[in-house]
């Protein structure tokens, strides 16, 4: 994954641009980041260096910018996919949160997807009311798949100093904090959809998490926050899956999705049983 | 930069401060002035992230090869309070060194090092490479109090000569750094410049440094999310060098040693 990518250079917001809550960080970054021209001749290609594919987030607040990303980034042999960050500012229609429409979202993710040779994804805003309402939208409109969920919107102050602890003072948040707040988004959309290519986001720190996050029915997980304190914190969570995957005696992680069985009744001076 | 599990050799009270000895030769081998630690938190605990400090010492050779030293403020938040009360023989996950080092003069000789707070625990390795490239070394170190200035005595066995400042005037001269730095600058015969310190500070002696034409290397002091470059949160404002605006760089792999510019609050920028 790359990070969020917006036509212009973005130089960011002022720090301070993080702060931890309980299980998670609060941040904001003001998406800084070198603009799609510098992106595809350096850091796209910095990045693929060793072999990988990279997912590509594009952002922006007209259908326009969007357009322009899709088609800067086709023909790329280093992007496997791009990512739609629906999260930010709509200029166009002057709504806080532009993905958070299906009007909007239909639109935007409808003209990437047209355009787009390799595999779209739009990735839901982390605070939104209908959930799956929207996965559905974004199918329609052509996406390959969802990604559940951005981090939602955050803020952290400080009673003893009165003030905010960022400096743009709100920010979203991430971390372990939200893995049930992504267990439930998958596990809704996967129900609803069960042929849409799901990808989990926000809280998978270790095997066990994205074991879980595959039973609910993801197709694949994002290892986000977890890469600040462990920078090899994917290899870890993949191993953590082939090792499950090993034990269950299953060829493909596609195995453990549908896998998920009724709660059981532990007694109550029991701990609850973890899975087995 | 390297992960290793590392072992407490021993902590030891320094003034307000806890000064930490790790077991880290892979890390210690590698580590230069100014560099730093990120130091995981443990296991179950609300807070998540690591926590940052910069290499006070690190032994190659003697008794002592392969140990690293930091210093931590307990009462800089339950984190640090934490590793602040972590006995000798206990773990810790340390990745490092990370970030650019201070680089040394080749033919100017004379460097003033100038800190304040636990910032200074960094100037004593910068030290001691200096006075092993035959280069002089002379030293401000302030303080809001007495018990904040970091190893004031060990300074003077580094150091031709150490200012002491506090701001209740309770170790050395009543003031801070910015106050001792043209009569240490002339008293020294100056010609480097290397400071740490929080960002108004650094702006300042910045300031000092163009007027007086010295050359100079800041090191910032800005918290950190991961401490190698993923992030982007411990951002610093850095003007370019065309006068359009300015780029967000990143205290962790772009700095924290920055040329002086660096100190300079951009057009733009709201930190002014």
């Amino acid at each position: 994954m790359s990070r969020t990518i917006t036509v212009t250079e973005r130089v960011g917001s002022d720090v301070p641009r993080i702060a931890e809550s309980p299980a998670g960080i609060v941040w904001e970054t003001g998406l800084q980041n070198p603009g799609l021209d510098a992106f595809v001749s350096g850091e796209l290609l910095r990045l693929a260096r060793g072999g990988a594919r990279i997912i590509v987030s594009i952002g922006g607040e007209t259908l326009e910018e969007y357009v322009r990303m899709t088609s800067a980034l086709q023909g790329r042999p280093e992007v496997a996919a791009i990512e739609i960050h629906l999260s930010g500012r709509d200029d166009e229609l002057d709504r806080a949160v532009l993905g958070a429409h299906a009007d909007r979202l239909n639109e935007i993710v409808g003209a990437v997807a047209r355009m787009s040779l390799v595999p779209v994804f739009a990735k839901l805003p982390g605070a939104c009311d209908d959930t799956v309402g929207l996965a559905r939208t974004a199918v329609r409109a052509g996406a390959t798949g969802v990604t559940l969920l951005a981090s939602p919107p955050a803020l952290g102050l400080e009673a003893t100093r009165d003030r905010p602890r960022i400096g743009i003072v709100t920010g979203w948040l991430s971390g372990p904090a939200l893995k049930p707040v992504t267990l439930r988004a998958v596990f809704d959309v996967a129900q609803a959809l069960p042929a849409v290519p799901v990808i989990a986001s926000g809280g998978v720190r270790t095997g066990e998490d994205a074991v879980e996050c595959l039973l609910a029915g993801a197709w694949a997980v994002q290892v986000g926050t977890a890469t600040l304190t462990d920078p090899a914190a994917a290899v870890t969570v993949a191993q953590g899956i082939i090792r499950r995957l090993k034990t269950a005696g299953l060829a493909s992680p596609a195995g453990l999705r549908g896998l998920l069985r009724p709660a059981e009744h532990a007694a109550a001076e029991e701990n609850p049983a973890p899975a087995p | 930069m390297k992960r290793a599990r590392a072992e407490i050799l021993s902590t030891r009270k320094v003034g307000v401060y806890q000064s930490i000895t790790l077991v880290a030769p892979e890390i210690g081998e590698r580590a230069r002035p100014g560099q730093f630690l990120a130091i995981a938190m443990p296991e179950g605990r609300a807070f998540i992230l690591r926590r940052h400090f910069s290499i006070h010492q690190a032994s190659r050779r003697g008794g002592w090869a392969g140990t690293l030293e930091f210093v931590v403020d307990p009462s800089a938040g339950a984190g640090t309070g934490w590793l602040a009360a972590a006995r000798a023989h206990e773990f810790l996950d340390v990745i490092g060194p990370l970030g650019k080092a201070f680089s040394y003069p080749k033919r100017l000789t004379n460097c003033l090092l100038v800190a304040e707070g636990r910032g200074a625990a960094s100037l004593f390795f910068l030290a001691q490479e200096l006075l092993a490239r035959h280069k002089r070394v002379d030293m401000i170190l302030g303080g809001r109090a007495l018990e904040t200035v970091f190893k004031p005595i060990d300074a003077k066995r580094l150091a031709q000569t150490v200012a002491v400042m506090t701001a209740d005037g309770s170790l050395g001269e009543r003031g801070g750094v910015l106050d001792a730095l043209p009569d240490a600058a002339a008293r020294a015969a100056a010609e480097v410049v290397y400071a740490i310190a929080p960002a108004p500070i650094l702006r300042a002696i910045a300031a000092f440094c163009r007027v007086h034409r010295l050359p100079a290397q800041v090191a910032i002091e800005e918290r950190m999310g991961c401490g190698f470059g993923l992030c982007n949160t411990c951002v610093v404002p850095v003007a370019r060098r065309d006068g359009s605006g300015y780029d967000n760089l990143r205290a962790c792999v772009d700095g924290p040693v920055f040329s002086p510019q660096a100190a300079r609050a951009p057009v733009g920028s709201s930190r002014a």
